[in-house]
């Protein structure tokens, strides 16, 4: 049984058919990544999937349970987290606030005093700012505070938008490595992403998203390999 | 000197009652015109349980009581089912609710202002001038319910959860809030907070209508627009700062029967250097 199962998931903006019936799934342990064009409707998807738009026609199964219709506060609870297109840190809260905000649906305060001093110690640069109001911080910080921000709900299914997004070569590297590092701990991973080289490499599947329904699956190495796919997405 | 005080006093009624707009606008993004209203309900129930009972602390504790169950019945049955619909559905409800509220009082209690007898608690003097008692009491009270709604947002779970919900709904979601249980709790409050100034407002003016709440209503309205709208601090400056207008106009003669429109003037003036206003933000608009 997959861990996230999505089965013809149709989302509408009024008459606009943004998601036209697709399906995926991931599996526990897996990094799954879903690329596509910009508008292809990747954001859609990861937001209708954790019941912040609603769901026209189709459903969505997490560990066996059917979350279609559950509102998205309460799939925190069951272990879902997502870091949202553009990282909407809480820019008046301070860098530790922010963190204790990820730690919202818990109540072992003793533990979550010690997982944010473990998010400090992975993310130095967090550590110098914590009592620094998140707006002043850059993006690259931003987006480190986004993701470990997800990570204080001690989520079991961690889901990205796009966050290589706007930033720099250097920081998409140390991004991805975050992601990678994320998994090894025992984090399933499911990434948007348009930035579809660095992201098919450390996939284990991959579906790509056009114009709102899926034109490839596969693992990540035999998207990287196909012809199609290195045209329109890995420039070549 | 007791002008000073009575303005003061008469700031911290307003700033309470327009902590209840900012704070809903912050939260609910949503003009709730019925929040006077509240004070009228609010001074109702005072003066059922006042002449009933004879305590005063007991008539507040009632008001308080009344008020609080009134703005989560109203957040319920007349705003909760139009989220997410249209901005002007939601005033012209509101606007409805308002008369909605002005009408059952009038039915319960006629159209006549009933005297709320209130014992007169004196005045002190103070630095050589006089100054009412319940100018001192209304200060100190207004004071210290702000401070304690002041560290209650800032070090609270739900307060923080609260100023969450205020910057990005979304976001707040995923970190698994449960936005229409702060929108509740913000009307709770807010309407608390109107049950107080109620009080405050009969022990000034001791008579009670069923539009009692409209001119304290657009005053504390006006007062979180100077303060900026959404800004607990400035809700508290706006209310403070139209308090000490209000009464230092009403002392000058020949400025007395102006007062309204300076304080409005003074709106206007202020939106025009600050659109914002005093300590209003400015949102970057999010998808
Ligand atoms: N709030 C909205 N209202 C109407 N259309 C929208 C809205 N959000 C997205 N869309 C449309 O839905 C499609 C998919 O958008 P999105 O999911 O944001 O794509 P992606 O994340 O892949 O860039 C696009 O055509 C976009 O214009
Ligand atoms: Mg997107």
């Amino acid at each position: 049984m997959a861990m996230l199962e999505v089965k013809d998931l149709e989302v509408c903006y009024g008459v606009i058919r943004a998601i036209k019936g697709i399906s995926f799934e991931v599996n526990e342990g897996e990094i799954v990544t879903l690329i596509g064009a910009n508008g292809a409707g990747k954001t859609t998807t990861m937001q209708s999937v954790m019941g912040l738009i609603p769901i026209k026609h189709g459903t969505v199964t997490y560990e066996g349970k059917d979350i279609t219709k559950t509102p998205c506060h309460k799939l925190i609870g069951l272990g879902m987290a997502q870091v949202p297109e553009g990282r909407r840190v809480f820019q008046e809260l301070t860098v530790y606030e922010n963190l204790l905000m990820g730690a919202f649906s818990r109540k072992d305060k003793k533990e979550i005093k010690d997982d944010i001093e473990s998010i400090y110690e992975k993310f130095p640069r967090l550590s110098e700012r914590r009592n620094q109001i998140a707006g002043t911080l850059s993006g690259g910080e931003q987006q480190m505070l986004a993701m470990g921000r997800a990570m204080m709900s001690r989520p079991k299914l961690l889901m990205l938008d796009e966050p290589s997004m706007g930033l720099s070569p250097l920081l998409v590297d140390q991004v991805f490595d975050i992601i990678k590092e994320f998994h090894k701990s025992g984090t399933t991973i499911l990434l948007v992403e348009q930035n579809a080289g660095k992201s098919l490499a450390i996939s284990d599947r991959a579906y790509v998203l056009e114009n709102g329904e899926i034109a490839f699956s596969g693992t990540g190495k035999e998207l990287m390999e196909s012809e199609d796919i290195k045209k329109a997405y890995l420039g070549g | 000197m007791s002008i000073l005080f009575d303005g003061l006093s008469l700031g911290a009624i307003y700033a309470l009652i327009a902590l209840g707009y900012t704070m809903v606008y912050g939260i609910a993004k949503m003009l709730n015109f019925a929040h006077g209203d509240i004070i009228m309900v609010g001074a109702y129930a005072f003066y059922v349980a006042l002449i009933s009972s004879g305590h005063m602390a007991l008539g507040i504790v009632v008001a308080v009581i009344f008020c609080t169950v009134m703005g989560m019945v109203v957040e319920k049955v007349a705003y909760k089912p139009l989220r997410g619909a249209s901005p002007l559905a939601v005033l012209i409800t509101a606007i409805g609710v308002s008369y909605l509220l002005q009408s059952i009082s009038q039915l319960v209690f006629g159209a006549d202002p009933k005297v709320v007898t209130i014992p007169s608690l004196g005045t002190v003097s103070l630095l050589g001038a006089s100054i009412s008692v319940s100018s001192i009491i209304t200060l100190l009270i207004g004071a210290v319910i702000m401070a304690g709604l002041t560290v209650f947002v800032k070090k609270t779970r739900t307060g923080r959860a609260m100023v969450a919900v205020s910057e990005d709904k979304g976001a707040a979601m995923l970190m698994g809030i449960n936005v229409d249980k702060i929108i509740t709790i913000t009307f709770a409050i807010g309407s608390a907070l109107a049950a107080c100034a109620s009080v405050f407002y009969l022990m000034q003016i001791p008579s009670v209508e069923p539009t009692l709440g409209s001119m304290p209503g657009i005053k504390a309205f006006t007062a979180a627009v100077i303060g900026g709208i959404g800004s607990i601090p400035g809700a508290m400056i706006g209310g403070v700062l139209l308090g000490v207008i209000e009464k230092i106009c009403l002392s000058i003669p020949v400025l007395s029967p102006y007062t309204t429109a300076v304080e409005f003037s003074l709106l206007i003036v202020i939106l025009l250097v600050r659109p914002i206003g005093i300590l209003g933000k400015k949102r970057r608009e999010k998808v």
